[in-house]
């Protein structure tokens, strides 16, 4: 399309106090191109979880967003280790998380959860050796 | 409640955001785990919080909360302290714990956000 906007973010894999910085910028931009402030609150929290993810078990990835008029579009591409049941990683509170992960705060299994609530199209793909791939759109 | 009131009542310390005390605050959230934070969108929100690393901040901000209280004398580091600027937030710090926090605020009118 031509009026859209793309843009791609490295999200650095194993430093935890980086995670969101993608996430941060793309709110920044949807809020000076005028999107709805709920839209924006949307694409924030749904791609915050997805780097937060990415940080925790992939070693970090690329988010890919694209921005048109009546959406923004967002794939979250890593090369982590992959999810063996998608289902399960799916339900709320299922988390394989490390220990340390949970005393910063995360790893309490609502990370799927929550990106599936906050986008209005949501798929998920994986294999295990080869990596993860989220895409997620949310509309105005 | 206003920001404000809410420093009054927790005896907090203001590490950032002096100049926006004056904001209403809706609802409050006591939570340590940022995902249950992210999981229920709190309109014009207070977070009590004991952790105290920048994924805090990053929370606040993807969630449009206005003020971050951390309780048990927890401090923010000057990085988090400038990420919070970038993003007029307010940054409180109480010597008290995170139930008694909870336990005032609420008895002085401030209520959660809706039921899960």
């Amino acid at each position: 399309m031509s009026d859209a906007i793309v843009l791609k973010y490295d999200v650095p894999g194993d430093d935890f106090t980086r995670a969101g910085e993608a996430s941060s910028d793309i709110k920044q931009k949807l809020k000076q191109m005028g999107i709805p402030p709920e839209a924006i609150r949307k694409v924030a929290i749904s791609m915050y979880e997805g780097e937060i993810n990415m940080v925790i078990h992939a070693h970090g990835g690329q988010i890919t967003v694209e921005i048109t008029p009546e959406d923004v579009d967002m794939l979250l591409v890593d090369h982590g280790p992959g999810i063996a049941d998608i289902s399960q990683a799916m339900q709320a509170g299922f988390s394989t998380a490390p220990e340390d992960v949970r005393g910063l705060g995360f790893g309490a299994g609502m990370g799927l959860p929550n990106m599936k609530k906050y986008s209005d199209d949501f798929s998920i793909e994986s294999e295990v050796g080869v990596g993860t791939t989220v895409h997620m759109k949310v509309r105005f | 409640m206003t920001i404000r009131e809410i420093q009054k009542i927790l005896d907090a310390k203001v590490c950032c955001g002096e100049e926006l005390l004056d904001r209403e605050v809706h609802t409050a959230c006591g939570s340590d785990l940022m995902s249950d934070v992210l999981a229920f969108v709190k309109d014009q929100a207070v977070l009590l919080t004991g952790l105290c690393n920048p994924q805090a901040i990053r929370t606040a901000e993807m969630m449009d909360i206005v003020c971050l209280v951390f309780v048990r004398s927890k401090v923010p580091t000057e990085t988090m302290v400038e990420l919070a600027r970038e993003n007029d937030l307010v940054i409180l710090s109480t010597e008290l714990a995170m139930f008694p926090s909870c336990g005032l605020l609420y008895e002085n009118g401030l209520r959660g956000g809706s039921r899960i």
